[in-house]
């Protein structure tokens, strides 16, 4: 390495890693379900796409990708619940790698609760 | 991109209690739930609970697992990380509420710490580099690089107020500075990493250099810019073998990363860092020996001056700080004098790591602002004394401090105050004692030890420890007398102002702090001939007390040397002359009838 550019490269790479160590009561949670019924109905794509989603648009530092057990809907699974400091929580039910992505980009970017996949 | 990651303790603490296993365990148990491409086992340094180890901690949810067995993996892989289902029952129960699970960071244990030197142990994978990096590594020696002359670096850190951490106190700032101009044409100067941390009960050095290796190089290379050296040694005992390995890892990383070696950043600043390691002399750690050592020499110190910012390493002038006040320096750096000045007391500025041991609940290490009262680090950090026993005294500073006394428990921890009552910060050893304890018998063993530590080359430290500890011995056998009890404090003082070195300076340090809050003990050993904690074998006797003996002959069977004789039903007694005052009948009886006077 010659270069403070390169120092700086590494470090970014490497803070959407060891961010997630950090303790912050202030982020959104995304809580995806990983019980045996939300395994069996899909919950592994969903979480992994959450995963990678929120570190591809750099939202590592305000969202927290994490899983729960069964909330109890078996029917709905895969379910996401997604918490936002101050606001109510919302449920995505039914959810794919595709319907996570769609939520990134509008629930957890812009704003706007992706409605048709919500829990009626 | 791993969506969880799962931190191991890899420090000495709990790789003895078998952390390697459960990361073996955990990998294959990882492997087998065909999650390798989702999680990731980091194996850290240490996270300062070492009585609770070995210890887990899995994120994003920060839960904290305690005392984890290799038995224990198999259900928190397929509950935890496969099905999210936190397995309460290995939680660590402090963080355990009515609501569901706390945060670390919200217990007792940690809520009024504030981590500024072991920011990232137990939070990153001390053997990679990029860990390091990713949490601000290396961005200081790249601005002092870049943005700062070394006379900017130096008044940064007089600025901060930064005081040695190894035990002395002189400011940091100070001695880079003095490195600097006190030779103005010199052709050759180092900088050296004293890691040779001897005080029984210390290791908090330790768990920074396995912890986070990094931060020792990258401020060892910032101080190489500051006072104008190109070549860096790290003295480390030989007896920690983690620490030894990572700091191998860690110099060979940055090298490959060209943050060692020539031409750091681009410019044109040159600085690498040899290993050396220490035999295990207690006496290896005092600056002049350590010296001495690296150059191949039997470690002995030397009369003092030349200071060594004058002539030190290879007749050159050298600079020694000790890990933890290295440990400081990036981040003083990045944040600025003020933010460091902004903690801390008056005179001593910002945190302090103590190796908290003895009776207290949580032993472990613990990193406060100065000026924290001892009553706080004890009662809430340290979770207080077990057994419901009373707090008698805490011994700060090793072989070389004293012992602070319940009447000073509301004192605030800074290098001025300690000396004030007679003790010092020390490296930061804190071992706390209750009322079992005997101080005659405390201050008698760390003199056991500085006689065994004693390098020779001076006669006071040599002979006057010697015959120091033989009056202390005679004390607590009970056939000291008042005259002696003044022989020892002349002698103390005698080896105090004629040692050659901080060793034997300090040696008498114990037997003086102890002789001034706890005379009473003193005399009452010399006088009434007892030892009021129970603690000195020749001065107690074990009884029996023949109402509540129920004649049950256990005590009997137990006792190793044959001295209880007695028959069934009938009350026991124990012939003086044959017992050894082993405890062990004490330890048997059902029925409390036998006690120790």
């Amino acid at each position: 390495m010659k270069s403070l550019e390169e120092l700086r490269a590494i470090r970014e790479k490497m803070q959407g890693q060891v961010g997630l160590r950090d303790e912050d009561d202030n982020v959104t949670r995304v809580v995806v379900g990983m019980a045996t019924c939300g395994i069996a109905a899909g919950a592994r794509p969903v979480l992994n796409a959450f995963v990678e989603g929120v570190a591809e648009k750099g939202i590592g530092d305000k969202v927290m990708v994490t899983q729960t057990g069964c909330i109890g809907m078996c029917k709905y699974e895969p379910i996401v619940e997604i918490m936002e400091p101050g606001k109510d929580k919302v449920t995505y039910i039914k959810m794919t790698a595709e319907k996570a992505k769609e939520v990134i980009d509008r629930h957890l970017i812009r704003g706007q609760i992706v409605s048709d996949y919500t829990i009626s | 991109m791993y969506r969880s990651h799962v931190l191991v303790c890899g420090g000495t603490g709990c790789t003895s209690s078998g952390s390697a296993q459960i990361v073996e365990k955990l990998e294959s148990e990882i492997a087998k739930n065909g999650l390798s491409d989702e999680v990731q086992v980091v194996k850290t340094g240490c996270f300062g609970l070492c009585a609770l180890g070995p210890i887990m901690i899995i994120y994003p949810e920060g839960t904290f697992y305690s005392m984890v067995k290799v038995d224990d993996i198999p259900e928190i892989v397929s509950e935890h990380l496969l099905k999210g289902r936190i397995v309460s029952r290995l939680v660590y129960d402090e963080t355990v509420t009515d609501k569901g699970i706390k945060s670390l960071n919200d217990t007792a244990f940690y809520k009024k710490q504030h981590r500024v030197a072991l920011r990232n142990c137990g939070v990153i994978n001390p053997e990679n580099i990029e860990e390091y990096i990713g949490t601000g590594g290396y961005e200081a020696l790249g601005k002092v690089l870049t943005e700062m002359t070394p006379e900017e670096v130096i008044q940064t850190i007089l600025d901060s107020g930064l005081r040695g951490r190894g035990g002395g106190g002189f400011p940091t700032g100070m001695k880079w500075k003095l490195a600097r101009n006190i030779v103005p044409d010199a052709d050759q100067k180092y900088v050296c990493c004293n890691a040779d941390e001897g005080d029984p009960g210390a290791f908090m050095d330790r768990s920074v250099l396995e912890g986070d290796p990094h931060v020792v190089l990258e401020a060892m290379a910032i101080a190489g810019y500051a006072i104008g050296a190109s070549q860096g040694y790290i003295y480390v005992r030989a007896e920690y073998p983690i620490a030894v390995k990572r700091l191998e890892i860690a110099i060979n990383q940055a090298r490959e990363y060209g943050l060692l070696g020539k031409d750091i950043f681009g410019t044109g600043f040159d600085f690498d860092i040899g290993l050396r390691l220490g035999a295990g002399a207690f006496v290896c750690g005092e600056e002049t020996a350590l010296m001495t050592s690296i150059e191949g020499n039997r470690g002995e110190p030397r009369p003092r001056p030349p200071f060594p910012a004058e002539k030190g390493l290879f007749g050159k002038p050298t600079i020694l700080n000790n890990v933890e006040t290295y440990a400081n320096i990036p981040q003083i750096i990045v944040n600025g004098a003020d933010w460091f000045a902004s903690m801390g007391t008056e005179k001593s500025k910002g945190t302090k790591v103590f190796a908290l041991g003895g009776k207290i609940k949580n032993t472990g290490l613990v990193e406060i602002p100065m000026g924290t009262k001892l009553r706080t680090i004890i009662e809430e950090i340290g979770g207080g004394i077990p057994n419901g026993k009373k707090f008698k005294a805490a011994q700060t500073g090793g072989p070389s401090g004293g012992c602070i006394p319940a009447e000073h428990y509301d004192i605030e921890i800074d290098y001025d105050n300690l000396i004030a009552i007679g003790s010092m910060m020390g490296s930061g050893g804190l071992i706390v004692m209750d009322e079992d304890n005997c101080m005659v018998d405390i201050a008698k063993f760390f003199l056991a030890f500085t006689v065994d530590e004693s390098c020779g080359k001076c006669t006071p430290c040599r002979i006057g420890t010697k015959r120091l500890y033989e009056l202390l011995d005679k004390v607590t056998k009970g056939q000291g007398t008042l005259e002696d009890l003044d022989k020892i404090e002349d002698l103390c003082y005698y080896i105090k102002n004629n040692s050659l070195c901080g060793l034997g300076q300090t040696a008498p340090n114990p037997v003086l702090s102890t002789l001034r809050y706890f005379k009473d003990e003193y005399i009452a050993h010399v006088v009434d001939k007892t030892c009021p904690a129970g603690v000195c074998k020749d001065l107690l006797k074990y009884v029996i007390d023949k109402d509540k003996c129920k004649g049950c002959t256990l005590c009997a069977k137990q006792c190793p040397a044959g001295a209880i004789e007695g028959s069934v039903k009938n009350p026991h007694t124990i012939d003086q002359s044959k017992c050894i005052k082993c405890g062990a009948c004490m330890e048997k009886c059902k029925f409390g009838a036998i006690s120790k006077k």
